[in-house]
């Protein structure tokens, strides 16, 4: 085999090469809708932001329109404090509201943003008024039973 | 045997230990520091590519497609018991990206191509084929060594690159073909958990890091080879054998320092 020969098929070998990575970041990862486009940062502080984590997608109606940019404690008021990233071309009243929902009964958590139905558009950098922190099942199962203490022994059995 | 002897044995086995890493250490100094002499006669690098990477395809495409399989029939398994079997395409891609597919890939490379690096060079060897270079003045390090070493390192991440896609398009085969789990739900999940940077990036880290040690193991042995047809034999085991154990290492380092920080 001459020169020509050993040069093309090592060429088709490193095409193969860099069709299979680019496969990987393109199928396996899906860096085409990687979000690399303008966003605009809202911050939202929550009671407890039960298991939120960095990078978790932020949904209104259930469509993915942002990520949590960063969490710290603000250590004035205790709470936890969200900076989110959303897409420049979304916008959201004022009197929008945050959740942190849970996706599925075991899946990862992300904020939800219920838009409300002021004419006012939360402008970049603002904070979101109303919030809603995740549930803890330890919490819940306290309330509960402090619940059912209370309702007294004479209703018990 | 006295203790004296039992301390002068340990003392011994440690300075062998020693010497020999050291040994490992001057020469791939020797052999980074040929390396742009290599590169400027690239022809010899395309030819060493030609030799590790294309005929390493056939073994390296036909092990991704098994171990896709395998992983799609037992990641079904055991997933389908939690009801999460729609996350198959997502254990299927990480395992594979992140673990499977730079290690066995390294494994079989060390099999396949590592082997013939040290049998060639051990052979060159013992047919007095080095020392004639250095007779006609030509630097054996910078005209045989140093190609195979770049063409080793480049061909090994394309290599896993390839075992990578291959076993997941195997993957898809047994889980969405054969046992059909909706295919929505297979890459959606797939493209929602697998990182660029942090899953297939360090995947193609760890195997270029792979690639350095394999190579680098097969060179050694088959230049240090005693000059015999039993040397040769027993470096061309030492490869496969240094090389496995090499990459094992390297690879739970790696993951240790890739993945195990919390972001």
């Amino acid at each position: 085999m001459g020169r020509r020969g050993i040069e093309s098929l090592v060429g088709v070998f490193v095409l193969l090469g860099f069709v299979a990575i680019f496969y990987l970041a393109l199928k396996a990862a899906n860096l085409a809708s990687f979000n690399t486009g303008e966003t605009y940062t809202l911050t939202a502080r929550f009671d407890n932001i039960g298991g939120l984590k960095v990078r978790a997608p932020v949904r209104s109606a259930g469509v993915t329109i942002g990520r949590v940019a960063s969490i710290t404690l603000d250590t004035r008021t205790y709470q936890g404090l969200v900076t989110l990233e959303i897409q420049k071309s979304i916008e959201f009243p004022v009197d929008t509201s945050a959740k942190i929902l849970t996706a599925g009964l075991l899946g990862d958590q992300y904020i939800g943003l219920e838009p409300g139905g002021d004419d006012k558009m939360l402008a970049p950098g603002d904070t979101i008024k109303m919030t809603q922190s995740a549930v803890v099942l330890e919490n819940l199962i306290g309330q509960f039973l402090y619940n059912r203490a209370a309702e007294g022994p004479a209703e018990k059995k | 045997m006295s203790p004296l002897d039992l301390l002068q044995a340990l003392g011994a086995r440690a300075l062998k230990v020693f010497r020999a890493l050291g040994h490992h250490a001057f020469f791939f100094a020797e052999l980074i520091a040929h390396l742009p002499q290599a590169l400027r006669r690239f022809y010899l690098v395309v030819v060493q590519i030609h030799a590790i990477g294309n005929y390493s395809l056939v073994i390296i495409a036909a092990s991704g497609l098994a171990v896709g399989f395998v992983l799609g029939l037992q990641g079904y398994y055991t997933l389908s018991r939690y009801g999460a079997a729609e996350s198959l395409g997502l254990l299927v891609a990480l395992s594979l990206v992140r673990e499977l597919g730079p290690v066995v890939t390294a494994l079989l490379f060390a099999g396949r191509a590592g082997t013939s690096l040290t049998a060639e060079i051990g052979l060159m060897k013992a047919g007095e084929q080095l020392a004639a270079m250095e007779m006609m003045a030509i630097d054996p390090k910078s005209r045989v060594l140093a190609p195979r070493f770049i063409g080793g390192i480049i061909a090994m991440p394309l290599l896993a690159a390839m075992f990578s896609a291959v076993g997941i398009f195997g993957g898809y085969v047994v889980g969405v073909l054969l046992i059909g789990i909706d295919a929505g739900q297979f890459w959606s999940q797939m493209q929602d958990g697998v990182d660029v940077f942090d899953d297939v990036g360090n995947g193609i880290v760890k195997s270029f890091v792979f690639g350095v040690a394999c190579t680098f193991v097969a060179l050694y042995q088959g230049y240090e080879t005693q000059a015999t047809p039993e040397g040769v034999a027993q470096a061309t085991t030492r490869t496969v054998v240094i090389s496995s154990l090499a990459v094992l290492l390297l690879d739970f380092v790696l993951t240790a320092v890739m993945f195990s920080t919390p972001r």
